[in-house]
């Protein structure tokens, strides 16, 4: 039996907005094991977004029992959960949200400049990271020098070069093309089965989800049992 | 390791404008202070830079100003033979009696006039300030109503310049001689013999008497003489004491310097604020990329701060190079000790330019105080739900 990396129980978020209250995710119970590339769907405002910021460490719940790699993340410190980050997880997003101003190689660089590699040694992750995404001919180019499923590449570059255990991504393909969405679920799925990450991807895309060795799907903020 | 460097750097290169409009207010403001700075500076190293250490001026006790005293015939003899007074080769004493008085002159292109002082001097006076070189012309000769001029004043006066005539108390005089007396208090006077100046202004008495020790032991002894010496009721200063207290001409300067200095960079660092708050505003979806890939709250802050220190830091090492061409020029203000022209130069030091770039770098530090702690405040999901 695999270790679990992901271990919620009852889990529940409350937005509190100035009178009214949002309930984004209520009695959560999920265990996400070791190596499993699961697939989380839902309608929009279901709350994927929400869980998948909960279990990276960027947002808190308000309620419940969640351990991310055996840490309970939600009573760390700021800063404890940032370094956290930095070292266990790896984040996609559905806009890239690459830095403008650095290129693909900087931006890469980037969460390796808060651990203790020499740039000998960073500039090795960082190149073997971009050959991964296929774009190790495109260091020096700036985000706006790319294509969209180009970014997309380098962003999962930058998630993967500290080599997390953990990569969420939140709807990778949302903004791309039939042929760059495939490219990009190709290296997901490549880095699930030949680097055994295991991987939390929130999609739309039905398609996106036969990538996946696990389909969850949520709805008003609550997880549908498991149906096979 | 915190956010580098270059992140800021090209930040700034790709809002070009509003970086070069903030750092020019900054620049704006760092000129300003280094210009009113360079003249209280230049006032102060004039006054200071008067006088030689041996020096001694004898004075009236009470008196503030030469202008202000005077010292009998009588007591120039007793202060002449007091010990540990120097010998020229002739074996007489160092000694220079001289007469201290101000007139009103009208300015080359003006009609109202200004004080300007008029030294007449002993025979032994030139020889005692080292300062002292003619320039153009000869020395007076006296009894023939002939007068020197200071460069700094054949300029900025009219009738003063080589071969004019002069008038004021009982006729005319002739100018010379051009004289130039460095950075010093004389470089705005006029001299001439205190023998040929005394009848003019019906002075039977001395304003000052210079005198020269023989070495420093012998300054403490000889103010210690003449204070003693209850009968002359005078006091002896070193020369170097009587400009050093005129410093205080340079206090109102250094105070409006300051005080407008202060204004204008209220302002300026209102625009570097409104300048790192649009810079945040914009940036706040990558900021909570930032967060995100780890780097924590402080180097975000930091980040931010460097990043309107640099702007500041651009504006104000321009504000400093605005300055610089005003180093050396020669203006003039009236001394509120003798109320009289002093002319002198402004005088920019690196120290007054550290002081600019420190002074750019605070309103730098300031402005981008409060857009960085929103910056590292925002929260990270809201930051990465912005657009
Ligand atoms: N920061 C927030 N403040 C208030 N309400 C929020 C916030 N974030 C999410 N919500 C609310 O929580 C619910 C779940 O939002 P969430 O973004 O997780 O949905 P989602 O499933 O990711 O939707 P989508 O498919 O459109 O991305 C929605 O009703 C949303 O309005
Ligand atoms: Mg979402």
């Amino acid at each position: 039996m695999a270790k679990s990396v992901v271990e919620i129980k009852n889990l529940s978020k409350i937005f509190q907005r100035d009178s009214f209250s949002v309930a984004a995710l209520e009695s959560i119970d999920l265990d996400v094991k070791e190596g499993e590339f699961l697939c989380l769907m839902g309608p929009s405002g279901s709350g994927k977004t929400t869980l998948l910021n909960i279990i990276a460490g960027i947002d808190r719940p308000t309620g419940g029992e969640l351990h991310v790699l055996g840490e309970d993340i939600a009573t760390l410190s700021e800063d404890a959960l940032a370094t956290w980050r930095n070292v266990h997880v790896g984040f996609v997003f559905q806009t890239f949200n690459l830095i403008p101003v650095l290129t693909a190689y900087e931006n890469v660089e980037l969460p390796l400049l808060l651990t203790k590699l020499s740039a000998a040694e960073r500039k090795e992750h960082v190149l073997m990271a971009l050959k991964l995404v296929g774009l190790a001919d495109r260091i020096d180019h700036y985000p706006r020098q790319l294509s969209g499923g180009q970014e997309q590449r380098v962003a999962i570059a930058r998630a993967i070069v500290t080599d997390p255990t953990l990569v969420v991504a939140d709807e990778p393909t949302g903004d791309l093309d039939a042929y760059s969405a495939d490219e990009v679920l190709d290296i997901l799925s490549r880095l699930n089965r030949d680097f055994k990450k295991t991987i939390l991807m929130v999609t739309h895309d039905p398609r996106a989800a036969h990538h996946a060795t696990v389909v969850r799907h949520l709805e008003k903020g609550q997880l549908l049992p498991v149906e096979n | 390791m915190a956010i580098p460097l270059k992140y800021n750097l090209r930040n700034l290169a790709v809002r070009r404008t509003t970086t070069a409009m903030t750092a020019s207010s900054i620049t704006l403001t760092v000129t300003v202070f280094v210009v009113l700075m360079a003249l209280a500076q230049g006032l102060q190293t004039s006054l200071t830079a008067t006088g030689h250490p041996l020096n001694l001026i004898v004075m009236r006790d009470g008196s503030q100003s030469e202008t202000q005293s005077s010292v009998q015939r009588d007591a120039l003899q007793t202060i002449k033979y007091l010990e540990g007074i120097a010998k020229n080769e002739k074996g007489e004493p160092v000694v220079s009696p001289e007469l201290v008085v101000l007139i009103n002159l009208p300015r080359r292109g003006q009609v109202q006039g200004s004080n300007v002082t008029i030294r007449g001097l002993g025979p032994e006076g030139f020889a005692m300030r080292k300062e002292f070189k003619l320039v153009e012309g000869r020395e007076y000769r006296s009894g023939l109503r002939e007068v020197i001029v200071s460069k700094r004043i054949a300029e900025r006066f009219q009738n003063c310049g080589l071969g004019d005539r002069l008038k004021f108390a009982k006729g005319y005089w002739t100018v010379v001689g051009i004289f130039d007396a460095g950075n010093t208090a004389f470089a705005s006077e006029i001299w001439t013999n205190a023998d040929d100046l005394a009848p003019d202004f019906d002075r039977d008495a001395y304003s000052s008497v210079l005198v020269r020790a023989t070495d420093a032991g012998a300054v403490q002894r000889l103010k210690k003489a003449v204070a003693d010496d209850r009968r002359l009721h005078l006091k002896a200063d070193t020369e170097q004491e009587y400009y050093e207290r005129q410093t205080r001409t340079a206090a109102p300067i250094k105070f409006l310097g300051i005080f407008i200095a202060a204004l204008m960079a209220v302002g300026a660092s209102f625009a570097a604020m409104n300048t790192m708050y649009a810079a945040v505003a914009r940036r706040t979806k990558e900021i909570g990329a930032l967060r995100v890939v780890g780097f924590s709250r402080g180097s975000i802050l930091l980040s931010f701060i460097i990043e309107s220190v640099l702007i500041a830091a651009l504006g104000g090492f321009m504000g400093c190079l605005l300055a610089l061409p005003i180093n050396g020029v020669t203006t003039g203000t009236t001394n509120f000790m003798t109320f009289s022209e002093l002319a002198f130069s402004f005088q920019i030091t690196p120290g007054l330019m550290l002081a600019g770039m420190i002074f750019a770098v605070l309103m730098g530090f300031i402005g981008g105080l409060f857009p960085a702690w929103r910056a590292a405040h925002e929260n990270i999901v809201t930051a990465l739900r912005s657009t």
